[in-house]
């Protein structure tokens, strides 16, 4: 393999690096790619922009060798290729940074980075050779990363220069960066995009997937939009603009009322029409007023290894106010919302909610005291997929009257109730017995929201209420959280996504390591200032 | 971009750094210690019973460590075994019956060993190629061993011969404490014995153990970098299967001198006991091995010298008790994960 790498790059430099011509790839009758061409040339960074399910990364795995085409060409270095698995393509010089990283956590990042193709001797891995080559590389590309450290041990964005550095390795002159960003703070992500820059200077050629408009506007020379497995628009940064690429991306404009700020603050929210300024909103809930519903104190709790999460986290959330908790994930936002609604045990600290302790609750006692949860794995804790809609509408509550009587479940009701969430809340499904599993993944979260929103609820906690699915969904939802707010709700909104926690709160609270380490408010903090904060850096150097 | 990077590298440089003796470590080492005194005291005290315990340990241990470099093998590419006690059963079978018809006892241990390496085929089929439950397969794999060696199991049939029989290696058969034990056995645990290091080094060191190892942890990982995972999971459990074969070939032809009924005896199920409190080393299981055979050698023992006024069915308990004992407390050292893709079929997408 490295052999057939050599021979690539020995050849002269290729027009074009990698491309695909008239690529259509179908499941079963789902058109995921539709007569779809793009083109990446050596030194360039090719932007493909898309919603989810638009049919980007069925493009990419197509051109990596993961799926085969149903019509059209992949072109690698000039040469019309079949590929039969990645190896064929990586054997060429595409390299894949994927989202979900590909890498052996217990191993050593060497290992990883070598694995497949060893340096041998005598069968035995040569692991001072491995050493050296990785060590030249990293320092080649600027790409720091301790070489003997576990994969396990490292944060993210080291896991993602050893990813990059794996492709390298292999002598990659393509690389394919899947929503490489996702995972990042905005200073990790800076920080990235000049990594990919610097590779480009160096005659590597980069495709990279995203929805995040800003990303696309600030590091690729050529863009390409895709919607429904279609290519929509071929352009490049200088002769368009964020909102005429939303437009693009999502076929109509969008407006996501509400939000308060200028287009081109945000991602997704940067299409927005004009919003109404924050300032105009209704101001019910100006703090200090309005009752605390949520107060947490001192609260401790551990991860599933055993390691401290959350560690002596106190906030508290009033009626009428949407708290955002900001922060890259795994500093211990997941273990927050499980220790509130009683999917895990706290090791100390208190909770209340409505003035009662809620410390230890069960999740049920939670829900009964008047807690929306829209959690954070709508597979796994938010909806019973092999269950009907119907019967996923009433799951918060089918113990309770009007949907069970003498311990048995009452059908006409629940199914009347679920009719009315799937009508009020634009849940799409053929009818109220389809099984959850049948939905989209929006129409999974709106069926979730409804549930959540159908009963009478003092706090709502919403984590990653809008992860995956698309921006008609996202739309929607934001709506209706921000009304359930303006009806006097409190709400803790946990999210990823920076644009969403700034979109949507009034306050935002920058966890980092299982502390909140600031409070800010977002009408006048910068995204870099958030950006710090989350990256660890203590409060009083982002203010100067 | 200094600033960025700094907290990155020293949680990196700070985890690197901390890597010294755990607790476990200090644990094992102290424990060894102590066994090693106490050993070299019995031994002053009365040579021959010191000396017979000591070759039973060995002896119980060989079986024990064959099947958990088995098990280990297939655990590290992702596949759970627990057909082992069916793969010594069923080449136990084997491995007497041609010998006993051959008269060649080397005949009958290759035939011990192509059994144990069907059987690990067909667990491979099953659990590796039609991604069966691999407890499912599994216990197909022991239940299979039963009804076919008791259908076919031949109570006149003897090996006609003796079994192997114990070989001096020079003058380190004449050390004190540990010569009879270790350097005056028969050949298979010979062959064992250099088995395990030769496993241990492989798995730890070689291409093909850093893939194993990224077979069993992210298979997803491994098939993206080239490496064919059913493939590699189909030659390792399979191979790992031989393991078991020479296992079985030793209790019949080596250990034993005959075939009787189950006569595995729940010693494959024990195996991955082995393994397991071993942390799926092939040095760490034969210590482990080492420690169940002692007390399996131990109640042998004391049931010859009636030293405990009690019901033999309860001495001979011991090894099971101490089972149970141990594995509960190897919980306070600190528990060893699995294998992240432990139990899960490899699907090619």
């Amino acid at each position: 393999m490295v052999a057939a790498a050599e021979t690539v790059a020995a050849q002269a430099e290729p027009e074009v690096l990698l491309a695909g011509h008239g690529i259509t790839k179908r499941f079963g009758p789902v058109v995921a790619n539709d007569d779809v061409s793009v083109e990446l040339r050596p030194g360039r960074i090719l932007a493909l922009l898309g919603e989810n399910g638009a049919g980007k990364s069925t493009l990419v795995n197509v051109l990596f060798g993961l799926h085969r085409p149903d019509a059209g060409q992949v072109v690698i270095a000039d040469e019309h290729v079949e590929l039969s698995s990645p190896h064929d393509a990586i054997a060429r010089g595409v390299g894949m940074v994927h989202q979900h990283f590909q890498l052996v956590p217990p191993m050593s990042v060497v290992r990883n980075i070598v694995l497949g193709a060893e340096p041998r001797k005598l069968g035995m891995i040569d692991v001072a050779q491995a050493r050296r080559r990785v060590m030249d590389l990293a320092d080649r590309f600027g790409l720091h990363v301790d070489p003997d450290a576990a994969v396990e041990d490292l944060p993210v964005g080291a896991q993602q220069r050893v990813e990059i550095l794996k492709a390298l390795y292999r002598d990659a002159r393509v690389l394919i960066a899947d929503e490489p960003t996702a995972v990042l703070t905005p200073q990790e992500t800076d920080h990235l995009l000049d990594v990919l820059r610097g590779l480009t200077d160096q005659g590597v050629g980069i495709v990279f997937i995203t929805h995040k408009l800003r990303e696309v506007m600030a590091a690729a020379d050529d863009i390409v939009v895709l919607r429904e497995g279609r290519v929509v628009g071929t352009t490049t940064p200088a002769q368009t603009s964020e909102a005429a690429l939303a437009e693009l991306m999502v076929g109509r404009a969008v407006d996501l009322h509400g939000d308060r700020f200028e287009s081109g603050a945000t991602g997704v929210g940067s299409a927005v029409s004009t919003a109404a300024a924050y300032s105009d909103e209704k101001p019910a809930a100006e703090a200090g007023e309005l009752p605390v519903v949520l107060d947490i104190a001192g609260l401790c709790a551990d991860d599933d290894r055993g390691q401290r999460a959350v560690d002596e986290l106190s906030l508290a959330v009033r009626a009428g106010e949407i708290v955002g908790v900001a922060g890259v994930e795994g500093n211990g936002q997941r273990e927050l919302v499980e220790a509130i609604t009683g999917l895990r045990h706290a090791t100390a600290g208190t909770v209340s909610i409505s003035d009662r302790d809620a410390s230890g609750a069960r999740p049920r006692q939670v829900t009964v005291i008047g807690v929306g949860h829209i959690p954070e794995d709508r597979a796994k804790h938010g909806l019973i997929g092999s269950y009907s809609v119907a019967d996923n509408s009433v799951l918060n509550r089918y113990f309770k009257r009007p949907f069970a009587a003498g311990g048995m479940l009452r059908r006409d009701r629940i199914d009347s109730h679920a009719r009315d969430v799937v009508a009020t809340f634009d849940v799409r499904t053929p009818d109220v017995e389809s099984p959850a599993d049948s939905l989209s993944g929006g129409n999974k979260q709106k069926l979730i929201v409804g549930r959540e929103f159908s009963d009478e609820i003092d706090l709502l906690i919403a984590a990653q209420p809008t992860r995956g699915i698309d921006i008609g969904a996202i739309e929607f939802i934001w709506r209706r959280i921000r009304e359930r707010r303006d009806e006097g709700t409190a709400v803790l909104l946990v999210s990823a996504e920076l644009d969403e926690v700034l979109a949507l709160s009034d306050r935002v609270a920058v966890m980092y390591e299982g502390r909140i380490v600031a409070t800010v408010d977002p009408r006048t903090a910068t995204r870099e200032e958030i950006g710090l904060l989350m990256a660890g850096a203590a409060p009083a150097e982002v203010g100067s | 971009m200094t600033a960025r990077a700094g907290p990155d590298l020293a949680a990196a440089s700070g985890n690197a750094g901390m890597r010294g003796w755990s607790p476990q470590r200090v644990w094992s080492v102290a424990g060894a210690v102590v066994l090693v005194a106490l050993v070299w005291g019995f031994y002053a005290w009365d040579g021959a019973q010191t000396t017979a315990v000591l070759g039973g340990t060995v002896r119980a241990a060989t079986l024990l460590v064959l099947g958990a470099m088995c098990g280990m093998i297939g655990e590290r590419s992702g596949i759970v075994n627990i057909g082992i006690e069916g793969q010594f059963l069923m080449s136990a079978f084997t491995a007497f019956t041609v010998a006993s018809m051959s008269g060649s006892l080397f005949l009958g241990v290759v035939a011990g060993v192509s059994t144990g390496l069907a059987m690990g085929w067909m667990l491979a089929a099953m659990s590796v190629g039609l991604r069966t439950d691999q407890i499912i397969a599994g216990t197909v794999l022991n239940i299979a061993a039963l009804g076919l060696t008791s259908f076919f199991y031949d109570r006149g049939r003897s090996l006609g011969q003796p079994k192997y029989q114990s070989i001096e290696l020079g003058p380190l058969a004449d050390l004190p404490v540990v010569g009879t034990a270790l350097f005056n056995r028969p050949p298979l645990t010979y062959l064992a014995l250099v088995l395990v290091v030769v496993l241990h080094v492989l798995l730890l060191r070689s291409v093909w153990g850093m893939r194993t190892t990224a077979i069993g942890e992210h298979p997803g990982a491994a098939a993206t970098v080239g490496i064919d995972v059913i493939r590699l999971r189909y030659w390792n459990v399979t191979l790992a299967g031989g393991l078991a074969g020479l296992g079985g070939a030793y209790l019949a032809l080596e250990s034993v001198g005959t075939f009787t009924r189950a006569m595995s005896g729940g010693r494959g199920f024990l195996a991955l006991a082995v393994m397991i409190f071993g942390r799926r080393t092939p040095l760490g299981a034969y210590a482990a091995a080492l420690f169940f055979g002692f007390t399996t050698a131990l109640q042998g023992q004391f049931q010859l010298n009636d030293t405990f006024d009690i019901p033999a069915q309860f001495v001979g308990m011991l090894p099971f008790v101490v089972t149970i004992i141990v594995v509960a407390a190897a919980g306070l050292f600190g528990r060893m994960r699995d294998p992240a893709a432990l139990g899960q079929p490899y699907e090619v997408r």
